[in-house]
C-alpha cells in the first residue's frame, strides 16, 4: 500500500523525535482535559445530561430527513436561502457562485471544520477569492500554510515563539516578541480592518434548530459576529448532522459543549441567528459529503452524534503524543479516526489503528458516542476489505498461530525467556520496536503455567 | 434529481429505526443565592457586576466611571445626557469608533454569567461586538439560574440574539488567556433595581 502522505505511525515517529516538545504537547492537552473534569464535576446532573444529549441525538439520526425538511421550511420562512450540497466540490462551487454573483473577491470566515473537510479555502483561493480566517488560531495556521491540528484549539501544537516569529513576518510585530497579549493585540488590529472592509462573511454552525429554522454559532473571540453583522452576505455551512429538534434542546447542548471542550461553562458568545438583518442576504448550505453513507452503517452511524467539542482529542494518549497533523484529516483524534475511513478507506485505513483502545474518549464524549468500540469495529472492516498493509496482516496471522496452539505457545515462551536470559542483546536493540523507548521486562525463571503445574501438585 | 432530493432520499434509506425523545431535557440548578452565583461567575471572566438602585443612580455611576472617555453610546434613554455618540446612523460600519457602549439587555444567567441581548434591544447587531468596551444593564430581578430557565423565557428569539458572557477572549497563543480578542475588551454588568 503506498501513501503520498505518511501514515499515522510514520508521522508519529517524526513528531516524537523531539521528546521535550512531545511532553509539552501532552501536558498542554491533558491540562485542557483537567479543566473539563473540574467543570463537569460541578454539575451533579452531568451524567444525566450526557444521557439526555445522547438520546436526543439518537432521535435526530432516526428522524433526520423530517427534521431537515422542517428546518429548511422554517429557515426559508425566515428569509434565509437554503442550499444542499452532495459533496465537498458542490459545497465549494455554491460558495464561489454566491461570491461571484455579488462581485465579491474578498471574504472573512470564522471557524468551520466542515470547510476544512471540503478544502474550501484552497478552492476559493485558486479561483481568485481572498479568504481570511478570523479565529486567531485558524489565522495563525493559515499564515503558516498548514491545517489546524485540533478542531477547537487549531494552534495548540505551536509555541509563543513560533507565533511571534510568524507575526513578525506577516503582521510587522517586533522581532523576538512573544507576549501573548501583545501578539493578540496585533492580530486584533490586523483583523479588525478585514471585518470592516469585507462584504462577505462565512461561518460554521454549531447547532441548527429544526423547530425555528435558526442556528447557533459559538465563539470566544466574537469573530463570527464581527464578520456576519457587518457583511452584506452571510454564508453559514453545516454538515446535516448538526441539526437538533427543538430550541429547548439548546439548553442541554450549550451546557455540555464548552465544558467538554475547554472547561468553560459557556463560550463568550452564543449567537442565535434566525433572520438576516435588513438589507443582508443569509445563506445556509447543508452538506452531505459522505454523511448519508455513514448514516447507513449500523456500527458507525453513531459517530454522527458528534458536536465537535474535541474532548476525545484532549484525553487521547495517542493524540496527545502524536499531534493532530499525524492524522492527515481535517478532524483528527479518536472521532476523526471513526469518521475518516467512511470518506476514504484507502487513505485513512491507518487511523483506527492509531489507538490503544483505552476507551478514555468514550468516557468524556458528551453525547456518549461509543468511539473506542467503533475504532475496533473499523479495524475489522478495513482488514476484511484488504486495506491493511501485508506486513501487519502477516504479523497478526503469525501471532494468531502462536496463540491458538498451546504447545507452540509454551515452546515460544520458553525460547523467548531463554534468549532474553542468555543473549539479551538479541532483543535489546533497534530491530525490536518495543525497545524503542522502553526497557524489556525481566524474563521470569518459569512461565506461569509451569509454576501452576508444579505448585498444584503440593 | 437535485442534490436536495438525492440527499434526503439517501437519508430516508439509511436512517436507523425510530427512537423517542428523552422525557427529561431540562435540569434544575439549586443555587442558594442566584445573584451571588451570577456575580461570582462573571468575576471569573473579568467582569464587574454593579448594583444600581435607579436610573439616576446608574447615570451618576457611569458619569463617574467613564468621565474622560470620548465616543460613548447608549441605547438607554435615561443615559442620553451621558452619551456623545448618536446611534441613529444607517451604516453599522460607522460604529467603529465607539469607545464604550452601555446597552439595555434582557436578563442574565447565573450558571455562566451570560446576558441575553437581541434585535429587540439594538439598532445594529454589530454594536455589542464592535465597541471597544461594553456594559449591559439588566433588571436585577431578571436573573435566572441556568440555560434551561433561559430558554423557558426565550419563546421567541427574534431575528437575532446572543448570550454574551464576559469580554471577548482567546487562549490560542500557547493556552495563555488574553482578554480582548475581536469583540469588546471589557465588560461591566449593571443590575438595576425596580423603581
Amino acid at each position: 500500500m503506498s501513501h503520498s502522505t505518511m501514515d499515522h505511525a510514520e508521522a508519529s515517529v517524526t513528531f516524537n523525535k523531539d521528546e521535550p516538545y512531545v511532553d509539552w504537547h501532552d501536558e498542554t492537552l491533558w491540562f485542557v482535559r483537567q479543566k473539563r473534569d473540574k467543570s463537569s464535576k460541578q454539575l451533579p446532573e452531568w451524567e444525566e445530561m450526557r444521557e439526555s444529549a445522547s438520546q436526543i441525538k439518537h432521535y435526530v439520526l432516526s428522524h433526520m430527513d423530517g427534521l431537515l425538511e422542517e428546518f429548511e421550511r422554517n429557515a426559508k420562512a425566515n428569509g434565509v436561502h437554503v442550499h444542499w450540497a452532495s459533496d465537498a466540490a458542490e459545497h465549494n462551487e455554491i460558495v464561489l457562485g454566491l461570491l461571484k454573483k455579488h462581485n465579491i473577491d474578498r471574504m472573512v470566515k470564522s471557524k468551520s471544520m466542515l470547510t476544512e473537510e471540503c478544502h474550501m479555502n484552497d478552492f476559493l483561493i485558486k479561483n481568485g477569492i481572498d479568504v481570511i480566517d478570523t479565529d486567531l488560531g485558524e489565522r495563525i495556521v493559515q499564515l503558516r500554510n498548514e491545517p489546524p491540528s485540533h478542531i477547537v484549539l487549531p494552534a495548540i501544537h505551536l509555541k509563543k515563539k513560533d507565533i511571534g516569529d510568524l507575526f513578525h513576518e506577516f503582521l510587522g510585530t517586533e522581532a523576538g516578541a512573544t507576549d501573548p497579549q501583545y501578539l493578540t493585540e496585533a492580530a486584533r488590529q490586523h483583523l479588525r480592518d478585514k471585518f470592516l472592509t469585507r462584504r462577505a462573511a462565512l461561518t460554521g454552525v454549531n447547532f441548527a434548530v429544526a423547530e425555528t429554522g435558526g442556528f447557533v454559532v459559538s465563539t470566544n473571540e466574537g469573530n463570527a459576529d464581527m464578520g456576519a453583522h457587518l457583511a452584506d452576505i452571510h454564508i453559514a455551512c453545516m454538515g446535516f448532522e448538526k441539526i437538533i429538534p427543538k430550541q429547548e434542546h439548546l439548553g442541554v447542548f450549550l451546557r455540555l459543549l464548552a465544558r467538554s471542550a475547554t472547561g468553560q461553562p459557556i463560550t463568550t458568545y452564543s449567537s442565535h441567528f434566525k433572520k438576516p438583518r435588513d438589507g443582508q442576504e443569509m445563506h445556509l448550505i447543508i452538506v452531505d459529503n459522505g454523511r448519508s453513507t455513514q448514516l447507513g452503517r449500523e456500527d458507525f452511524r453513531n459517530s454522527l452524534k458528534c458536536i465537535r467539542c474535541g474532548a476525545c482529542m484532549n484525553t487521547c494518549p495517542v493524540y496527545r503524543r502524536s499531534g493532530g497533523h499525524s492524522y492527515h484529516n481535517a478532524v483528527a483524534g479518536p472521532i476523526g479516526s471513526i469518521l475518516a475511513p467512511n470518506l476514504d478507506m484507502t487513505k485513512n485505513a491507518d487511523l483506527p489503528f492509531a489507538s490503544t483502545l483505552c476507551g478514555s474518549c468514550s468516557n468524556v464524549c458528551p453525547v456518549k458516542i461509543d468511539i473506542h468500540e467503533q475504532l475496533y469495529k473499523w479495524r475489522q472492516v478495513l482488514v476484511k476489505g484488504g486495506y491493511i498493509p501485508k506486513g501487519k496482516e502477516m504479523g497478526v496471522k503469525a501471532m494468531s498461530t502462536v496463540l491458538s496452539s498451546p504447545r507452540f505457545y509454551q515452546w515460544s515462551g520458553k525460547l523467548g525467556r531463554s534468549v532474553m536470559r542468555i543473549a539479551p542483546f538479541m532483543v535489546n536493540n533497534s530491530l525490536n520496536p518495543w525497545f524503542n523507548g522502553r526497557e524489556m521486562p525481566e524474563p521470569p525463571k518459569e512461565s506461569f503455567r509451569d509454576w501452576y503445574v508444579r505448585n498444584r501438585k503440593e | 434529481m437535485s442534490s436536495r432530493e438525492k440527499i434526503l432520499q439517501q437519508i430516508k434509506n439509511n436512517k436507523p429505526a425510530e427512537t423517542q425523545l428523552p422525557v427529561k431535557v431540562t435540569f434544575e440548578s439549586d443555587y442558594t443565592d442566584t445573584e451571588a452565583k451570577f456575580i461570582e461567575t462573571l468575576a471569573s471572566v473579568y467582569t464587574e457586576v454593579i448594583v444600581v438602585k435607579s436610573n439616576e443612580d446608574l447615570l451618576a455611576k457611569v458619569n463617574e466611571m467613564y468621565a474622560d472617555v470620548v465616543s460613548k453610546a447608549t441605547t438607554i434613554p435615561a443615559l442620553a445626557s451621558w452619551s456623545d455618540f448618536s446611534l441613529n446612523i444607517p451604516d453599522p460600519h460607522d460604529l467603529e469608533t465607539i469607545e464604550v457602549a452601555i446597552l439595555q439587555a434582557e436578563f442574565g444567567v447565573a450558571e455562566n454569567g451570560a446576558v441575553w441581548i437581541s434585535d429587540n434591544h439594538l439598532p445594529h447587531r454589530a454594536l455589542p461586538f464592535i465597541t471597544q468596551n461594553l456594559a449591559f444593564v439588566v433588571p436585577r430581578k431578571s436573573l435566572v439560574n441556568n440555560m434551561h430557565n433561559a430558554y423557558n423565557i426565550l419563546t421567541d428569539t427574534t431575528g437575532w440574539g446572543c448570550f454574551i458572557s464576559g469580554p471577548s477572549k482567546t487562549a490560542d497563543i500557547e493556552q495563555s488567556l488574553v482578554i480582548g480578542a475581536h469583540g469588546a475588551r471589557s465588560l461591566v454588568v449593571f443590575l438595576l433595581e425596580d423603581n
